[in-house]
């Protein structure tokens, strides 16, 4: 049993801590306020290796490992959740399938782009009546000739529009109910294929998330990702991975909220002293931490079981559970110290606190965690 | 082209203290980082890497701990990474410390050496031109850029008044500024790749010194005493016109015999 991170993760860690705080923190609050994908952050992360950390060398990736991504998702989202959701949805939800269910030639055609940062990735699963019942999906996929052709709507579809491959997942028999379900790499710019408006949100504002609209959109036979049917497996085991990325974020977040209220109750002065002098503070913020440490510690060992090649879906579930509610807690804490102050935008936990309730939600609510994690506890 | 550059790792002063009482630094917690002219160092060596192609060594005269900072030049770009460690170097003041890393740097080829400007830690900028003038190199120091053209090396030096535009053939030795080159992450790539690669450790046989000349023994300096400037008294706030002022502040400065 060795807590410790290795030599290599730690000097990444350094990295991207540095990152974080001199390139992405600066942006955090403008990026929130107009919505603004950060497009020159995705440039400068791309320039570094960030958008291909797990991906094999031989597929143009840096040959890291999944703690390291996690470590990246969790450090971005320190300063910028919305920054680390980028980075999420791209690793985990589109090369991930692509890495773990591609063909070779698939492989060969996408990871280099998508690992290099040139092209940035998406997953599309859930639509209007097809959420946590992801098994209930209406989008279509019909074999025509050489081509599959698709129609329906995803919603709520993070980096879409700025992503430029897309991970579709289709109905293609539905007498078969979820064995009827296959997944599709779909490329921006396909005829019929067009990207949606863009969701107004309450949290990571600058993160794209949009519609996504198939109107007989036709895609190369070989644009099936696995076996025709196997989309529902693809599409589960695409969110154990993704939980580890939301879970990274939501600790990110976490941590942030905590650091930055350790600092200002250092500042804060009433009653003649620092009101991190007062023990009612120091008794909340030191069950914060506790929290938050539990929190890290269930993340690594999720990512570190996906490193070691065994089954991680309860882990991955718990850590996205734990943090997702550490960060809410944390972030609202904070705003509670930071009295009225906090709940203005002069300082970032207000925006940490509506960025927190998203990792409650996306990539599984908190409820569909209990359901993994109930299940493998039942089964 | 063959470059060297010397780097140093350094407590990072930025969050370090001083024991009021004995004077000393408190080390415990305080990171450990590459110098960051010596950063800068590095960078300007990559930057002439990425441009005209070149192969960058780093060296550094330290602890084995100071490994860290070769693993970071290597996963910013560096080619080659020599750590120059011995209970021999230890206590060394600039004058050792710079026979030690000439004498060693004889053992390399290079076109260019180049060094950080001076180091947080001791703040002598004394090290590299002393390097340079063991080995009979000419020197610039305070490069804030660097271009090459014919062969030679095009140099701005920064100078109290503004620059001034240089230009050496190599070998030449030149320290460098970390304001004239904002060093680049270490990549994802690199980080991986940072702990596969070796790094050449080099002791006192690399070191044609007599050992008279190494560490403490061969240090000019000796440190009689060192303290932090205790707090004074508060001073004294005087809200008055700006003729006023003028004879006041001569009178407080007579006052002191300050004039």
């Amino acid at each position: 049993m060795n807590f410790n991170l290795t030599k290599t993760q730690e000097l990444f860690r350094q990295m991207i801590r540095e990152f974080a705080e001199k390139e992405v923190k600066p942006l955090a609050a403008e990026i929130d306020e107009l919505e603004k994908f950060p497009a020159e952050t995705v440039e400068k992360m791309a320039k570094l290796g960030i958008f291909g950390i797990p991906v094999p060398t031989q597929y143009g990736g840096a040959g890291g490992d999944n703690l390291m991504y996690s470590i990246a998702v969790e450090e971005l989202s320190r300063a910028c959740a919305t920054t680390g959701v980028v980075v999420s949805a791209h690793t985990s939800l589109c090369m991930a399938p692509i890495m773990e269910h591609g063909t070779e030639e698939q492989k060969m055609k996408y990871l280099p782009k998508l690992a290099s940062g040139e092209w940035i990735g998406a997953f599309g699963l859930t639509e209007p009546n097809a959420g946590t019942d992801a098994a209930g999906q209406q989008t279509t996929a019909v074999l025509d000739g050489d081509e599959w052709v698709l129609n329906g709507n995803k919603i709520f579809i993070t980096n879409a529009g700025p992503a430029h491959v897309y991970i579709v997942i289709a109905m293609t028999d539905k007498s078969l109910k979820t064995k009827g379900i296959s997944a599709f790499i779909v490329e921006k710019g396909t005829p019929g294929f067009e990207v949606g408006k863009k969701e107004l949100k309450m949290g990571i504002r600058g993160s794209a998330t949009a519609e996504l609209i198939f109107n007989n959109c036709r895609i190369p036979k070989d644009n099936l990702l696995g076996k025709i049917g196997g989309g529902f497996p693809i599409a589960m085991k695409t969110l154990d991975g993704g939980r580890i990325g939301i879970a990274s974020q939501a600790l990110g977040i976490a941590q942030g909220a905590l650091d930055e209220t350790v600092k200002y109750t250092k500042e804060r002065k009433q009653f003649g002293k620092a009101i991190g002098q007062f023990q009612n503070t120091q008794f909340q913020m030191a069950d914060l931490k506790t929290r938050v440490e539990a929190a890290r510690l269930l993340v690594r060992s999720a990512a570190f079981k996906k490193d070691s090649g065994v089954p991680y879906s309860a882990d991955a579930a718990m850590a996205k559970l734990f943090a997702a509610e550490t960060a809410m807690e944390v972030t609202t804490k904070a705003v509670q110290f930071h009295g009225g102050y906090g709940y203005t935008r002069e300082y970032p936990v207000e925006r940490m606190m509506r960025d927190a309730k998203i990792t409650e939600i996306y990539e599984g609510t908190s409820e569909v965690q209990r359901m993994v994690i109930a299940a493998n506890l039942y089964k | 082209m063959k470059i060297v550059v010397c780097i140093k790792q350094v407590p990072d002063t930025t969050v370090i203290k001083i024991n009021p009482v004995t004077g000393t630094l408190i080390r415990d917690g305080v990171p450990s980082i590459m110098n960051p002219d010596d950063k800068g160092g590095l960078e300007a060596a990559l930057q002439l890497k990425d441009k005209y192609g070149a192969h960058v060594t780093v060296i550094t005269m330290g602890p084995p701990q100071a490994d860290l900072i070769l693993r970071e030049a290597y996963a910013m770009g560096a080619d080659k990474a020599i750590l120059l460690t011995g209970r021999e170097f230890g206590g060394a003041d600039t004058l050792a410390t710079s026979h030690t890393i000439a004498a060693a740097l004889k053992n390399l080829e290079y076109d260019l050496i180049i060094a950080g400007r001076q180091a947080i830690d001791g703040d002598t900028a004394q090290v590299g031109p002393q390097i340079a003038e063991h080995l009979g190199l000419p020197q610039i120091s305070y490069v804030a850029g660097l271009e090459v053209k014919d062969g030679k090396y095009i140099v701005k030096k920064e100078t109290e008044e503004g620059y001034q535009m240089l230009e050496v053939a190599g070998p030449a030795l030149l320290t460098v500024l970390a304001s004239g080159f904002k060093s680049r992450y270490m990549s994802v790539g690199g980080i991986v790749e940072a702990y596969k690669k070796d790094v050449e450790v080099w002791g006192v046989e690399k070191v044609d010194l007599p050992v008279e000349m190494l560490g403490l023994k061969g240090s000019g300096t000796k440190v009689y005493k060192s303290f932090t400037k205790g707090v004074k008294a508060a001073g004294e706030v005087y809200e008055v016109d700006a003729e006023q002022a003028v004879d006041l502040i001569v009178s407080k400065l007579k006052e002191k015999f300050i004039i």
